[in-house]
């Protein structure tokens, strides 16, 4: 089943993946949740992305709207999306492509890992049959075909004796054991495009490394792009070329993976490294979670959403409290959203937050 | 459930509209138009006459059947030696002679009947019936081991000597019973241990229908029955259907009676009552065969609809419901105390408990009037004064030493909400005299065996007052009165349905009545036995039982016979058989 | 899994064993308890003016006089050897399984039973078919397009059909289909299939669609919750990430899980219906096994009330052993040891 030819949008960016002023909003009984407002990034082949930032920050959204998965629920009223803004995959424009049309993309030029692999794989059926299922959905290939690609693509990550666990069950499988299926349920059709949700949380620690490193691995084998959504940012660290810091439902930090980590600009990123739990700082220093919680998406705060947690709102005298602020150019690849200038986040950085974060903070 | 009623009624009702009158014209159909007169006469034959019964037959061997509507049917398939004429009204009530040529030739002292039967009968194979074969039927039917269901009047009324079954009978012929003599195969003689003026009431019975000792299997002759009757069985599915067809061996040279119309009879068994009903208004029945009416909510909906009403009948039963009063339960020990009650009752309220003016007559005394010789005594204002006479049934109180009246308790059968009504109206309208009631209901399964009808229980349990009902087997004063007024058939085990009257001279006046073979002075004492247990006040009559039939247009020939209190179902044709 | 079903046979046979007893206890010690003696009992055989004589006679014929223990163990002998009985003019063996010979009709129980299960079980399967599919389906597109008009309506009509009476619902349909419409056959028609399949399903159709109705409703409610549910799960963001139709998701992967625990109830529905559909029946005038308890029961008629409740017993126990064998084919979680 090959996918039919997409005459090119004149107005599509050059670049793979292109999110352009992203809105998703759910209708509920409680009112509009904007859970994604204004979200523009871009992510070439063969790059990773980190999306990060705590629940609620619009990451997931952000990610099943790439995958069309809101529109599947629009028929119903309550809890259905509003999808505006632009999703450029490959020259299309996936906001306004037709259901089938992105349903015919998903699975076989992008494909999702999720986070919880026991709930995300169907309990009654074998793990080879699901990985079968998804390659036949998009390759007119006999079933026997399917199974040994199966096969093959569970030995590629990882499992041992593939050709024996093919037939088990999910809950045969250990919670590593299971992730890894999962990937190779989502490699099965040579994605282009490959989003992990939280590909590790639910796993132990050891197994977590694994499968980091089996996905830098297949990261080279297949030259996709690859988006990894994680509230851990020592995720992100191992495997981000860029990453992106969310803050109710926009974006707040974009920038190369070592900028964001050596040289943070927004005082929501300073937060997140700051409550990064390591091992070469002093205990009482660890953890320092930022104050208060994160707001709600119904009645987003005006001005800058973060000003309620921020230690530094004052210093924009009042910007803060009344100006959304955009998204601003900052460095080579750079962008935040902070209406602190450049002189106040240098001082602040260097006086309270770099001694802080230890070594890394004397750049 | 009230409401689920109304609904169904009101629904069906605008079906049964349009689709009555589907197989026949109807024309000139009245209430009550089956009831003394023939409705829809023809002599016009074949069709299928489509019988249906919600219930079971309790057999449909001629030795083993005890319903009346069995009896009626029976003589489709079988002839007994004589049996009630079809004939509506009070000629059905009846007997003439059938498998007999004339009735029943008593002896002087009414111990022996002699009866001569036809020539040239013959059973449905071809083979010649005698009266060998009447006699091995009787025989059969005592055998109570083999055949419970049927009566007992041969067991109890011939002279047994110790006789019990064919089947015991170490005579090769089996034919050991000295009791029945067949001097030649034309000729039987019944001898009996005591004397029986009545006796041609026990040769109507089913048990005298011929059974061929070659075919008899027992319990299994139910399956096929030889026919001597105008019908055969075509096939039988015990407890589902059967289907009679004609039988080509039957003369009607020598059946003066039966006229046959029908081809074909088919009747199916265990049908939802509710639905014969229907199916029966839609035109899609003929008969319900158990002859006892319409369900309650048909009921309604007929007498409410003149479209319905005019194919209806209200059928005069041999049932009377009544109440007993219990002279063992003091103060009713007093016949003035047992007097105010006659008094005080309220026959509206006990006529309505039954359905109002179609559910029955007020009865004023215990005799049916369409039993024969019955004569109507009206000694306590029943007729006059149906809501009650208060004033009359005070002075009885006085006089019982009771002014403010009494409390006792009042039996009935929990299972039947009519005789709860009943039972509530009695509360009240004695309540108005001071005679306070308190309702005691029993299971209706045991209401004989274990409660009312044990003396020891109802005297124990101070039961002055018990609802309960009687039929007659057939319509005679006998066949009425014996088993509820002859002290002597009462058993301190229970399972009695005299529950009240033990008063000498009655007994005495049934002896001689059994004595009496001429019929007018037969009757005539039974009328006056009648009376005497009214006199007594031992019994309070309530009603006397109609049930509505209903009278589909599909039908030909329809009337009521006294002798069963149904539509006889010797007679029926089926109107258009072109079908 | 063959020594499970072993164990679980062996099971159902002393449930039924307890089945049997009971049903005799009740039966004998009831009335006893309200003071009745064994010819008490046997009047209710004997005839209307049964003498005292007779009745005797009847109680020992029926083995009223033995004591209980005696009584049952030659009813559970009668079962496993057979047993020897008089139709009057000669002896019949009753071979095993012998439940008796009816105290009313005096005709043996057990082909009784052989000759009306086929009647139930048409009507349990066909019915069982019609409103596993009607209310599974429904079910289902009510949970897809929940909140819309069908879903509504559908609800509303699973709602009524719960709630009304098959006796009113039963009578209602013949009424209108078969007696004034014509399309369908009267009440009490019956056609065994092995006759002719087509009278077979016309005679049942109604039936069917009645009965069906009933339990449809509730299939669908419950289908509907169940399918709520599971469409929520991860999995099926799962197969719609690999890009599935949404058809195959709702009912590859949605129902498949949803239909779970309605294969479970459809299990025991079934089951409990083979042992007598006795509203359905008395209402259609069938000849199945409801019918032949319900008249067991109004007549007490031991042998047919102690047949009928083992035969309905037993399909139950079997329904609960295939229900549980399917719950372990159908979840490959469970496994049965």
């Amino acid at each position: 089943m090959s996918l039919p030819v997409v005459v090119s949008d004149p107005n599509a960016p050059e670049v793979f993946l292109a999110v352009e002023d992203l809105r998703v909003h759910f209708l509920t009984d409680d009112g509009l949740v904007r859970s994604v407002d204004g979200l523009s990034f871009q992510l070439d082949r063969g790059r990773t992305l980190g999306i990060v930032g705590e629940s609620g920050s619009g990451k997931s959204v952000t990610s099943m709207s790439i995958m069309g998965l809101h529109r599947v629920v629009e028929s119903s009223r309550a809890g259905s999306a509003r999808i505006q803004g632009h999703i450029w995959l490959d020259g299309e424009d996936l906001v306004a492509a037709s259901p089938e049309r992105v349903r015919r993309l998903r699975g076989k030029k992008m494909a999702m890992i999720f986070q919880d692999p026991l709930s995300a794989m169907h309990p009654y059926y074998t793990v080879g049959d699901q990985i079968i299922e998804a390659y036949r959905i998009h390759n007119d290939v006999s079933r026997k075909v399917a199974r040994k690609h199966a096969v093959d693509l569970l030995g590629r990550v990882g499992i041992p004796r593939p050709a024996a666990r093919v037939d088990d069950y999910p809950h045969q499988f250990s919670g590593g054991m299971r992730q890894r299926a999962m990937i190779a349920m989502a490699l099965s059709c040579d994605p282009e495009l490959l989003i992990a949700d939280e590909p590790t949380t639910a796993l132990d620690v050891t197994v977590q490394a694994q499968i980091l490193d089996l996905i830098r691995d297949l990261r080279a084998e297949f030259n996709s792009a690859v988006i990894i959504i994680t509230h851990d940012l020592g995720v992100v660290a191992e495997l981000a070329d860029d990453i992106l810091v969310m803050y109710a439902g926009r974006a707040a930090e974009h920038g190369a993976a070592e900028h964001i980590f050596r040289a943070p600009q927004h005082p929501y990123t300073w937060g997140l490294l700051g409550s990064m739990p390591r091992l070469d700082r002093a205990r009482a220093e660890r953890l320092r979670p930022i104050r208060g919680t994160p707001p709600s998406l119904i009645n987003v705060p005006s001005g800058c959403p973060f000003h309620p947690r921020c230690d530094y709102a004052e210093l924009t005298g009042g910007d803060s409290l009344t100006d959304v602020p955009g998204m601003r150019e900052i460095g080579p690849g750079h962008q935040i959203a902070c209406h602190l200038d450049a002189e106040q986040r240098l001082r602040i950085w260097r006086r309270d937050i770099a001694p802080k974060l230890s070594s890394e903070g004397t750049a | 459930m009230i409401a689920t009623d109304a609904t169904l009624a009101l629904v069906l009702g605008a079906c049964g509209g349009t689709t009555t009158g589907g197989r026949g014209t109807g024309t000139g159909a009245t209430y009550n138009a089956g009831v003394g007169q023939v409705y829809n006469p023809s002599t016009t034959k074949g069709g299928t006459l489509r019988f249906a019964n919600a219930g079971d037959w309790d057999s449909l061997d001629p030795a083993d059947t005890y319903y009346a509507y069995s009896w009626n049917f029976i003589r489709l398939y079988g002839r007994q030696l004589v049996m009630f004429a079809p004939e509506p009204g009070a000629a059905g009530a009846k007997l003439v002679p059938d498998l007999a040529e004339t009735l029943g030739v008593p002896s002087n002292d009414s111990k022996t009947w002699t009866y001569k039967i036809r020539k040239g009968m013959r059973f449905e194979d071809g083979s010649t019936v005698t009266s060998k074969d009447v006699k091995y039927a009787v025989e059969r039917s005592l055998d109570k081991q083999t055949f419970p269901n049927g009566p007992t009047y041969f067991n109890d009324f011939l002279d047994l000597r110790g006789y019990t079954s064919p089947y015991q009978d170490p005579t090769p012929d089996k034919l050991g019973l000295k009791a029945i003599e067949t001097p030649d195969d034309s000729t039987i003689v019944f001898h009996l241990a005591k004397p029986f003026s009545g006796f041609d009431y026990f040769a109507q019975l089913p048990a005298t229908i011929p059974v061929p000792r070659a075919k008899d299997t027992g319990t299994k002759y139910k399956q096929h029955v030889v026919s001597t009757g105008p019908y055969k069985f075509e096939s039988n599915e015990l407890g589902k259907k059967f289907t009679l067809v004609r039988n080509d061996q039957w003369n009607p040279a020598t059946d003066p009676i039966r006229t046959a119309l029908p081809d074909r009879i088919e009747v199916t068994i265990g049908a939802n009552a509710d639905d014969i009903d229907n199916r029966l208004i839609s035109g899609n029945l003929d008969v319900d065969v158990a002859g006892t009416g319409v369900q309650p909510a048909t009921q309604g909906r007929i007498l409410s609809d003149p479209n319905l009403k005019k194919n209806a009948d209200a059928a005069a039963t041999t049932r009377l419901w009544y109440t007993s009063i219990n002279p063992d339960v003091a103060p009713l020990d007093n016949i003035h105390c047992r007097k105010a009650v006659e008094y005080a009752a309220d026959h509206t309220a006990y006529q309505r408990a039954y359905g109002g003016p179609a559910g029955g007559d007020i009865a004023t005394n215990l005799l049916p009037p369409l039993i024969p010789g019955a004569k109507q005594v009206d000694l306590y204002n029943f007729g006059s004064k149906p809501g009650g006479d208060a004033d009359s049934a005070r002075q009885e109180l006085q006089q019982c030493g009771q002014p403010s009246g009494f409390a006792t308790n009042m039996s009935y059968r929990a299972e039947r909400p009519k005789e709860k009504a009943t039972a509530e109206a009695m509360q009240q309208a004695l309540a108005k005299v001071g005679i306070r009631l308190t309702l005691k209901p029993f299971p209706q399964g045991d209401y004989f065996k274990l409660y009312a009808g044990k003396p020891d229980f109802a005297k124990n349990n101070k039961l002055g007052l018990m609802t309960t009902g009687w039929s007659a087997d057939w319509p005679d004063g006998f066949g009425f009165l014996q088993q509820i007024v002859d002290s002597r058939v009462i058993r301190a085990s229970g399972g009695n349905t005299n529950l009240s009257v033990k008063i000498p001279e009655v007994d005495h006046l049934i002896d001689q009545a059994l004595l009496t073979t001429d019929t007018n002075a037969r009757e005539q004492i039974w009328a006056q036995i009648d009376k005497r247990v009214m006199e007594e006040a031992v019994a309070l009559p309530g009603v006397w039982a109609k049930t509505l039939l209903y009278r589909p247009p599909t039908l030909t020939n329809v009337f009521v016979t006294n002798g069963f209190g149904m539509y006889d179902y010797l007679t029926l044709g089926v109107q258009n058989v072109q079908k | 899994m063959t020594a499970y079903i072993i164990r679980r046979l062996i099971a159902a046979v002393l449930l039924l064993l307890v089945v049997s007893v009971a049903t005799f206890a009740i039966f004998f010690l009831v009335p006893r308890l309200a003071g009745a003696s064994a010819e008490d009992l046997a009047s209710r055989y004997t005839g209307k003016t049964a003498n005292a004589e007779q009745v005797r006679v009847m109680a020992e014929k029926l083995g009223f006089t033995d004591p209980l223990p005696v009584q049952y163990g030659r009813f559970a002998k009668g079962l496993v050897l057979g047993a020897d009985y008089s139709t009057g003019p000669t002896t019949e063996h009753c071979p095993a399984p012998c439940f008796g010979y009816s105290f009313i009709t005096q005709n043996p129980v057990w082909p009784d039973l052989l000759d009306r299960m086929p009647v139930t079980l048409s009507l349990a399967a066909g019915a069982g078919v019609l409103w596993l599919v009607g209310g599974v389906a429904t079910g289902v597109l009510s949970a897809v397009r929940k909140g819309s008009v069908f879903d509504r309506a559908a609800m509303g009509v699973a709602l009524a059909g719960v709630s009304l009476p098959i006796f009113f619902t039963g009578l209602l349909a013949l009424s209108l289909f078969s007696y004034k419409l014509g399309w369908t056959e009267p009440g009490g028609s019956y056609t065994p299939l092995t006759e002719s399949p087509l009278a077979w399903a016309r005679a049942l159709l109604l039936p069917w669609v009645t009965l069906a109705l009933l339990y449809a409703a509730g299939y669908a409610r419950l289908t509907r919750a169940g399918m709520l549910e599971t469409m929520n799960e991860d999995y099926i963001r799962t197969a719609r990430a690999k890009g599935l139709p949404e058809r195959t998701v709702v009912l590859k992967h949605g129902l498949r899980a949803a239909l779970t625990p309605i294969i479970t109830i459809f299990g025991l529905d079934v089951g409990l219906l083979i042992g007598g559909a006795v509203l359905t029946e008395s209402t259609f005038s069938l000849p199945g096994l409801g019918k032949y308890a319900i008249d067991a029961i109004t007549n007490n008629d031991l042998p047919k009330v102690l047949g009928v409740t083992l035969v309905a017993a037993f399909f139950v126990v079997i329904a609960n052993l295939v229900v549980d064998i399917l719950y372990a084919v159908v979840d490959p979680r469970v496994r049965l040891s």
